[in-house]
């Protein structure tokens, strides 16, 4: 894994321009046949925003329905791929295994839910093994299919200690968010590194991080209101 | 590598934060989820709740005040205490909890580490390791397990544990420092990160935990005092820890 101001990060990072502001950001990239979502509209106010958070088996699902609660958000969990679709925003969180989690996606039909709403141009949000499933395949038990709203793979890390827990700064914006996670996503769509980690990924209406926002204390809960603003 | 990280440990029985030996004398100190929160403000990069007497009567409320908890909280927290199967993790980390530590019950059935790993992510699952001259005590520090601290650790990362809270019983409560000889044995046999815990009086051994160990664990050194935990980050800063800029 390359180190943050190594030739490999500065070449992902230029390969995305319009990524400058990083994680200080959560404005999907425009596009031009987006509506909701799309930018140049005005930021919406938190409570006007219906948040659908994936719920599929795959972990801690409620600390994400909290942090957006308690933003004042109109939060519903669902299953159901009808919800994901009418939402302003979707929410795609998770921990555990890809392989168990994209099976549990298929299983609800909400692999094409997602697909659909990111085709479409609509804010999606995937959050730690959110933004590993997003991507077209996972090492992870075996190599693992996964959605495709991103280029790239998720890779074993091998660096460092793993799991790697805890709080990291994040480059370019440099507040410090919770990580804590085995793989991460090798990808040219990363928008922000920590560590030479791919912190944030972005194409179209999708933004994946790798930190937990959920869990990241005030500067969480700030990166998940430009979630909703942007909505 | 993350920041080092400051864990302060909450003891939790019938609902309430308690303090006193282990065990003995429990003394009502606070409630749990204003307590954390305290923390949470005062700069605690995680917190540990653990249910010391962990009986199945009192399981229930348990998970109800893990699920208080999360709703208040946002910073990531561990419960441990009684975890004794799949079932048990799944709940505390539904509720909102990110990860269980688990302790006895991986010594008599190691193969659970393994089982909760593929549910829930080694992430999630923390090994509790109470050693004694190197060996590991189980039944809260109470009976020999008959093994090397540093054996069981490698094995319970091998089981999918993804990380270690390592309490040294001999320096526990001595207020002379963490057990930095045993703390280095296991971070040197582990590959995942390892806690420190037991020892700590005066911010000088927090500084020398954090050479060894990505994490300490606060008990005592805090008395259940959250303006202790933001002096204590002060006077780390001080001795050249860098921690994490909480604003």
């Amino acid at each position: 894994m390359a180190k943050e101001g190594t030739p490999d990060a500065r070449r992902t990072v230029q390969r995305v321009p319009t990524s400058a502001a990083g994680a200080a950001s959560c404005r999907p990239r425009g596009h031009p046949s987006a509506e909701p979502g799309s930018a140049g509209r005005e930021p919406k106010a938190a409570r006007d925003v219906r948040v659908a958070v994936c719920e599929y088996g795959a972990g801690n699902v409620r600390s994400v329905t909290i942090a957006f609660t308690r933003l004042g958000a109109d939060v519903a969990t669902t299953s159901a791929p009808d919800d994901v679709l009418a939402a302003d925003l979707a929410v795609l969180p998770g921990v555990g295994s890809a392989a168990a989690a994209m099976a549990g996606l298929r299983e609800r039909g909400l692999d094409e839910a997602l697909r659909t709403r990111v085709e479409e141009g609509r804010a999606t949000l995937g959050i730690c093994l959110g933004l590993q499933l997003a991507l077209e395949e996972s090492e992870e038990d075996g190599g693992v299919q996964c959605l495709g709203l991103l280029p790239g793979r998720a890779v074993r890390l091998r660096e460092g200690r793993v799991p790697r827990i805890g709080w990291a700064p994040v480059e370019p914006s440099g507040d410090a968010f919770y990580f804590a996670h085995s793989y991460a996503a090798d990808t040219p769509a990363a928008s922000a590194h920590s560590e030479g980690v791919v912190a944030e990924a972005r194409s179209g209406a999708f933004i994946g991080v790798q930190f937990h926002p959920e869990k990241s204390g005030a500067a969480g809960a700030r990166f998940l209101e430009r979630c909703l603003s942007h909505a | 590598m993350p920041l080092p990280r400051l864990i302060p440990c909450l003891d939790v029985a019938a609902g309430r934060v308690v303090k006193g030996v282990r065990f003995e004398g429990l003394r009502d100190v606070g409630d749990p989820v204003e307590l954390g929160a305290a923390y949470s403000d005062a700069g605690a990069d995680e917190l540990v709740y653990l249910d010391v007497k962990a009986t199945l009567e009192n399981r229930a409320s348990f998970v109800e005040l893990v699920g208080r908890v999360a709703e208040r909280l946002a910073i990531p927290f561990t419960v441990g205490g009684g975890v004794r199967s799949v079932e048990d993790a799944e709940a505390l980390l539904r509720a909102g909890a990110d990860k269980v530590s688990v302790n006895t019950a991986a010594l008599a059935r190691p193969a659970l580490l393994t089982e909760i790993a593929e549910l829930l992510g080694s992430q999630a699952v923390v090994v509790a390791i109470d050693a004694s001259g190197g060996e590991v005590y189980s039944h809260a520090g109470t009976r020999p397990a008959g093994r090397r601290a540093t054996d069981w650790a490698r094995e319970a990362q091998e089981r999918g544990a993804g990380e270690v809270l390592l309490t040294s019983i001999d320096a526990d409560g001595t207020r002379e420092g963490y057990d930095l000889e045993l703390t280095s044995a296991v971070a040197e046999a582990v590959s995942v990160p390892v806690i420190a815990s037991g020892g700590a009086g005066e911010a000088r051994h927090v500084a020398q935990a954090l050479e060894v160990a990505q994490a300490a664990l606060l008990a005592s050194i805090l008395h259940e005092n959250p303006a202790r935990l933001a002096s204590l980050r002060d006077e780390l800063r001080g001795l050249g820890v860098h921690l994490r800029d909480a604003a």
